[in-house]
């Protein structure tokens, strides 16, 4: 059974653009992006659409769909009725380059400030063992697709643009988690989470959880616990009384890596 | 010769809309805020009303005036012994437990997002745009209090023991010796509960085992927060619940030491 979906797509470049009416015929079992590649090749040649995998893997799909961050190509048609008006826009956290396709280099820049993973040097290649135990927690966020959906949806950065400096976003508040979880990781990133990385910005409102793919428990099992071990670092009043008493300075957390891009 | 083209602008699309949800968003925030609210209400009315808390035949005393320290508390009701003479009437008569529970609750992580969300609107749902200019989140006073979440935890775990104590006292028979109601079943429920919520607070998943790097060498610790895991995965169920069991009992207790009804016995 066929029929025409109404769409309103967001046209435009240079952040200026418009939603754009079309009327787009749809067959029993396709998805959004299908859609979206019949209006690209029965009406808009030109729409740019960014897409790799059709299957949720690659993460390149992302767009708000009715308002809500969703892949395009995981979103079936029938989860709409046949007389809804589907309207998409461009993810509205990252600028546009062009319709739907947005550039996400702030996410690759906030990668690049992460401490990555610190071995003990004094452990050989191939000496050290790790149980499932170990990895499990991690394994849960290496699940990640890099869709970018949770940092696309944060208020934190997109109602504040002003922001984007002082904080990372979830899915990287998350990398840091995941390495603090790491059993042979050595450095400590207790410090840069919540001075570099603005993990107090985060307010635990869960919207990254509610709109990541992987259903990776993003809040619930890497922020919240790093809140909890930046709690035991900084804000624990018997820790600060133990210290002043024993005259220990602070030692100092692992510093972020520095951009030097520019 | 390679061409170089322009760096695309570096802006997001101009979308004036606040969202472009069409789904009905907004329910959820208005319901969590009509029904805290009306617990907040009805909690602040029983709390300050200095009367009923207590049914003297079975021993049965409310959360809400647990301990009775003060001067006012009646003779059985106050199991810690009164610590205070008469106190003015804004005092309630268990204020050594109250602002401990109160600040548990509020720097609980389940409901900061619900009241961030439902009360200050940062953000009502998700991808909808929030309604203030500037956002510093937890990052400074007073919201930054709230890392000192797993200080309150420690009192109320020492609050739960004395709920726990309450329970027992409350299998008390008219006759004296042993004997149950209703009331006293209502009790045990609210106490296995709040245990429950207490025990699946996210710091308490980190103290028992979340903080550790290396699980396989803390087998115990490992063993202990899969448990507690599994209860923090239903925080939110909790967090409702006792709400629902706290009301019910403080409201039970009300109704029968205010004589409305009388207690319905199963033994004694
Ligand atoms: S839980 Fe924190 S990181 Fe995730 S969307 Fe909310 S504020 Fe952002
Ligand atoms: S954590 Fe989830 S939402 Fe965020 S980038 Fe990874 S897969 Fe996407
Ligand atoms: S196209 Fe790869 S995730 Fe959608
Ligand atoms: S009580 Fe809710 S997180 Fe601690």
């Amino acid at each position: 059974m066929s029929y025409k979906a109404a769409l309103r797509v967001w046209r435009g470049d240079h952040g200026r653009g418009d939603l754009a009416d079309y009327a787009v015929e749809v067959n029993e079992g396709e998805v959004v992006l299908d859609v979206l590649h019949r209006l690209q090749a029965t009406q808009a040649g030109d729409l740019a659409i960014r897409w790799n995998c059709k299957a949720g893997k690659c993460g390149s799909c992302s767009m708000e769909i009715n308002g809500r961050p969703r892949l395009a190509c995981m979103t079936r048609m029938s989860t709409f009725t046949e007389d809804e008006v589907l309207t998409i826009t461009p993810l509205r956290t990252f600028p546009v380059i062009r319709d739907l396709v947005t550039d996400v280099s702030f996410n690759y820049a906030k990668a690049r400030q992460i401490p990555s993973f610190t071995p003990d040097p004094s452990v050989g290649l191939g000496e050290f063992r790790m149980q499932q135990a170990d990895v499990e927690r991690s394994q849960e966020f290496r699940k990640c697709i890099e869709c970018y959906l949770c940092q696309n949806t944060c208020h934190v950065i997109r109602d504040h643009a002003e922001n984007e400096n002082a904080f990372a976003g979830p899915r990287f508040l998350m990398r840091v988690a995941e390495l603090e979880m790491h059993p042979a990781d050595t450095a400590d990133r207790r410090d840069i989470a919540q001075d570099d990385f603005g993990l107090g910005f985060c307010n635990i409102t869960k919207c990254c959880t509610e709109v990541c793919p992987e259903h990776i428990k993003i809040t619930d099992n890497a922020l919240i616990p790093l809140k909890e071990r930046v709690a035991g670092r900084r804000y624990d009043p018997l820790v600060w009384l133990g210290s002043k008493i024993a005259r220990r300075p602070r030692s100092t957390g692992t510093p972020k890596v520095p951009d030097n891009r520019h | 010769m390679t061409q170089v083209s322009d760096a695309p602008a570096k802006t997001r699309a101009q979308i004036s809309q606040k969202t472009l949800r069409t789904d009905r968003w907004w329910e959820q925030p208005a319901i969590v805020a009509t029904l805290l609210t009306i617990w907040v209400t009805y909690a602040t009315v029983h709390v300050f009303i200095g009367k009923w808390y207590w049914v003297p035949q079975y021993h049965y005393l409310t959360p809400f005036y647990s301990p009775c320290v003060s001067g006012e508390c009646v003779p059985g009701a106050a199991s810690l012994g009164t610590w205070f003479g008469h106190l003015p009437p804004i005092i309630p008569y268990a204020v050594v437990s109250l602002p401990f529970v109160l600040g548990f609750r509020l720097s609980c992580y389940y409901y900061r997002r619900a009241y961030y969300r439902a009360f200050w609107r940062a953000p009502a749902a998700c991808a909808v745009r929030e309604p203030h200019q500037k956002y510093t989140g937890e990052t400074r006073f007073p919201l930054i209090m709230q890392n000192l979440h797993r200080y309150f935890f420690y009192m109320v775990i020492l609050i739960s023991i004395l709920n726990t104590y309450d329970v027992i006292q409350a299998f008390h028979g008219k006759t004296g010796g042993i004997g149950f109601g209703l009331g006293t079943l209502i009790m045990l429920v609210n106490v296995v509960l709040l245990w429950c919520y207490s025990l699946s607070c996210h710091s308490c998943r980190h103290i028992t085992g979340g903080r550790l790097k290396h699980f396989s060498k803390h087998p115990v610790r490992y063993w202990i927060w899969n448990r507690i895991s599994w209860l923090n995965a239903r925080h939110m169920q909790l967090a409702w619940t006792t709400l629902g069991t706290l009301m019910l009992t403080d409201l039970y207790i009300w109704l029968v030491a205010a004589h409305v009804f009388s207690d319905f016995r199963f033994y004694n």
